[in-house]
């Protein structure tokens, strides 16, 4: 439900919003974290690899993509959903999480990021010797 | 909420409807009807309509769906556009955002009357399809030579 809340309070700040370019589209991002690290799922679609920037500083996590749609010559827009061609996002990130280790993936659309943990923050199994 | 898994889009070339629908966003409720078929803003997959006198040209933003999973039929002049994304489901991992849509979809587009059912190109591309439907040769506008 908080989705729908979201989106009300949102629109008439959107509709505000003269420009095409000061729009920018918030994308819907899964974000799951396991043993060896966090992994962030981010849906752009229409978004190419040379159009995608991913930054990531030590305390820090941008994402940012323009979509680029060939239309074809003179086309009218008769509705949209999507009024923007710019994706943003950003997160904070901690201190465990090794940045320089990241991978990012990008297929159809959908961006994979996974960002383990340093080593010393990664659980350890301890083995137990019989003595 | 429910509505995002079985949605229909329609009226979609009429711009009362369309004014009545923001209305609706901003206001909560209009004292006039919506079109039967349309659906919340807001519902997975977002689309886009644009048209050129010779083809109607509608773009699903759908990250992350098997082309060759989607069922894409026409009908009259009455788009449907069928499908199922599923989202990368991790055993034992602490989900902290779960914003992305999983599951089934429907989404229903009501074109222009001089569509040709008949010459309809699908294609698909960093997440995006993109469905080009000509229109009738009768329909285009035709320029008139004064004899």
């Amino acid at each position: 439900m908080s989705e729908a809340i979201e989106v009300t309070t949102q629109q008439p700040k959107a509709l505000q919003e003269s420009t095409e370019a000061a729009r920018v589209i918030r994308p819907p991002v899964d974000i799951f974290e396991d043993d060896a690290g966090i992994t962030v799922q981010a849906d752009l679609p229409g978004v190419s690899k040379e159009r995608l920037s991913v930054h990531l500083d030590k305390d820090s996590l941008a994402i940012e993509g323009t979509a680029e749609i060939p239309v074809p010559e003179g086309m009218q827009s008769v509705y949209a959903d999507i009024r923007s061609t710019h994706y943003q996002r950003s997160f904070s990130l901690s201190s465990e999480l090794d940045g320089d280790q990241a991978e990012a993936t990008l297929k159809d659309g959908i961006l994979t990021l996974r960002i383990p943990k340093r080593a010393q923050y990664q659980p350890r199994k301890i083995e137990i010797r019989v003595g | 909420m429910f509505t995002s898994l079985s949605s229909f889009e329609g009226s979609l070339f009429d711009d009362f409807r369309r004014v009545a629908r923001e209305m609706d966003q901003l206001f909560g409720g209009t004292p006039w009807p919506n079109g039967i078929r349309a659906v919340a803003r807001g519902t997975f997959p977002p689309i886009n309509i644009g048209s050129t006198p010779n083809q109607v040209d509608v773009y699903l933003f759908a990250a992350g769906v098997d082309p060759n999973s989607l069922d894409i039929s026409i009908q009259q002049n009455l788009l449907t556009i069928k499908g199922e994304r599923r989202t990368t489901a991790v055993e034992g991992a602490t989900y902290y955002r779960k914003e992305r849509v999983d599951g089934a979809f429907h989404r229903v587009v009501t074109l222009p009357e001089d569509v040709d059912p008949d010459h309809v190109e699908a294609s698909y591309r960093d997440g995006v399809l993109h469905v080009a439907i000509r229109r009738r040769e009768a329909a285009k506008p035709r320029q008139i030579q004064v004899q």
